[in-house]
């Protein structure tokens, strides 16, 4: 019997001949990733445990990209803590100020995360890393000051579910679509503990900026990890960017999986999540007549300069309608960068639109576009849980980049198929 | 263990946004969590709890964020346990490794009512209501989860390891 991708790498960390799902085991962790938020607790958790150095300086990695910068004294106070613990234990990847990027989009983009790799990080999304061809799952921060001790960590090994998704695109679907359409397909506990594992002709040819939108909302099903095994688009993505090695993992053709479902890409459409679900996908062209005050394009889902060029695409000449708040944050300097040399900044900006440093800001309601109370707003972010962008009376629609600039313009949930 | 409370009834897919908002997190001082724990699912929560209380969930409880500051919140407001249908797979970790017990039971969600005093004996796995009128069976804790609790969380548990 053959072994799924996730079971593969799960069992070269633990030193293991043989894995099944249910086992539990303690595995080598290549990266173990804090942020702002729950670093400070995993730091202090390593202080009470005796802790003096980390395991390694190299693949403990802290990213100050929450409440930065800076949103009050308490937040200043937490990044004080994380600053000075990673200057003491000479954190290599430790980043803050102006090199931070939101660090879901970071990681990739700076070589961090590989494929093969174990990524354990004290963040929900750290499930984003899979679109490489990485175990990559959120812990607390108890487990990232474990990991931080001994570099090693226990894990029960999952299940794994396989999505088989063939067909060519719909005009403006993009991967944040078809993790919409499959998570309203399977609700938001319909991966429970368990491994999503992405194939098919659709996914072969999809890009890694669609990739990692899609794995990144593995949680938002309940999975443990999302995950794709790696091909020629992750060579091409990775090669440049590794220091270090890396391994490509398959899956085995006699693998097996707990369920396996078909999806026909070629009949969705761009979706919407309405309130407060993410499961409750429905297609933008059903949405109705949903006026709305802000519309935000960034975060760890939709904040890469892939995004930002479909964005453009459809602000060019147009303004942003006078009652909406259009916010947009790229997710990291580099893409903060690229994004000015190819004048999207300047499309942004005639649109009339906010353009953020990269920050996870408004995307968990912490600063720079809260909502207030009735306030309505579309986001490409990945939750839309009660009160996630501010005020619990607030309202959070999630839709790729297309959909959100095309209803800031229009000021009601809109697909870009209606302005054309 | 033995756990005795008021149950607080909550709905499926309690988030962790719900337990404790984000936007509360610029701390992680137990005591100033404690102050919001179920918020945005209940304003009035902590106003109407007493020590040893003990919430249900229903399905998938604790889902969305890794914030440790949701089971935190939870136990520095003072209640003993939580009893959900299901939990989060983050969630359910986290309260392991942080000595919060958590119990699994899909039965007693519906055969109890907002503020009926429960007991929680977790070394019979038993649940019993009111006073006797009825009981109900919790899923055993794997053996390693066990050893976890024992140990007073991971930290402690590692710690010892690691100090040899
Ligand atoms: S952008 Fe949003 S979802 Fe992503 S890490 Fe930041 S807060 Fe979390």
């Amino acid at each position: 019997m053959g072994n799924t991708i996730t079971e593969k790498i799960l069992m070269a960390h633990a030193n293991l001949k043989k894995i099944e799902p249910g086992q539990l085991i303690n595995a080598k962790v290549d990266i173990a990733l804090g942020n702002d938020v729950t670093a400070p607790i995993a730091i202090s958790e390593f202080q009470k445990a005796g802790g003096k150095n980390v395991f390694d300086k190299d693949k403990v990695v802290l990213v100050l990209d929450h409440f930065t910068p800076n949103k009050d004294i308490n937040s200043a106070e937490q990044c004080k803590l994380v600053r000075k613990f990673a200057l003491e234990q000479q954190i290599t990847h430790f980043y803050e100020g102006g090199n931070v990027g939101i660090e879901h989009a970071l990681l990739p983009e700076a070589g961090i995360s590989l494929p093969g790799d174990l990524i354990i990080g004290a963040d929900s999304h750290t499930c984003t890393y899979g679109a490489l061809g990485a175990f990559a799952t959120g812990v607390g921060s108890t487990d990232l000051a474990a990991a931080m001790l001994t570099g090693e960590l226990w894990f029960k090994v999952p299940q794994s579910m396989k999505f088989v998704i063939s067909g060519s695109l719909q005009p403006w679907v993009s991967g944040k679509d078809l993790i919409l359409y499959i998570i309203g397909r399977i609700g938001v506990d319909g991966a429970l503990y368990k491994a999503m594992e992405f194939t098919g002709d659709t996914v072969d040819k999809l890009t890694m900026a669609d990739r990692l939108s899609m794995a990144n909302m593995a949680i938002e099903a309940g999975a443990k990890n999302g995950i794709f095994v790696p091909d020629a688009v992750t060579r091409e993505y990775v090669e440049k960017k590794a220091k270090r090695k890396y391994t490509f993992y398959l899956s085995d053709t006699d693998a097996v999986y707990s369920d396996i479902m078909e999806i026909d890409a070629g009949k969705i459409e761009p979706q919407v999540a309405f309130p407060h679900l993410p499961s409750n996908s429905r297609n933008v062209s059903a949405a109705g007549n949903i006026k709305i005050d802000q519309s935000l394009i960034g975060s760890c889902t939709n904040g890469r300069i892939e995004d930002l060029r479909i964005a453009a695409r459809i602000l060019q000449n147009k303004k942003a309608a006078p009652w909406v708040r259009l916010i947009v944050v790229p997710a990291t300097p580099a893409i903060y960068g690229q994004a000015m040399e190819e004048g999207l900044l300047k499309t942004f900006l005639d649109a009339g639109a906010v353009i953020s440093p990269p920050s996870c800001g408004a995307c968990l309601g912490g600063h720079m576009g809260i909502l207030a109370d009735g306030e309505r707003a579309i986001a490409t972010t990945n939750r839309n849980f009660v009160g996630r962008m501010g005020h619990p009376g607030s309202e959070v629609y999630l839709a790729n980049p297309a959909v959100c600039a095309a209803s800031a313009v229009l000021g009601r949930l809109a697909g870009p198929a209606e302005l054309a | 263990m033995i756990f005795q409370g008021r149950v607080w009834k909550f709905g499926d897919n309690i988030d962790t946004d719900a337990i404790i908002p984000a936007r509360y997190l610029t701390t992680s001082d137990p005591q100033q969590l404690a102050l919001h724990c179920m918020e945005d699912a209940d304003p009035r929560f902590v106003g109407k709890i007493k020590p040893g209380d003990i919430i249900l969930g229903g399905e998938n409880f604790g889902c969305g964020s890794s914030r440790e500051h949701a089971p935190i919140a939870i136990k520095a407001a003072g209640l003993s346990c939580v009893i959900a249908k299901s939990f989060a797979r983050i969630f359910y970790r986290n309260s392991f490794n942080m000595g919060l017990p958590i119990f699994e039971s899909k039965e007693l969600w519906p055969a109890v009512n907002d503020g009926e005093e429960i007991t929680v004996d977790s070394t019979t796995g038993t649940i019993i209501v009111s006073g006797g009128r009825k009981s109900f069976r919790i899923n055993s804790i794997p053996p390693f989860m066990e050893q976890l609790i024992a140990a007073g969380g991971l930290i402690k548990h590692i710690a010892k390891k690691y100090n040899g």
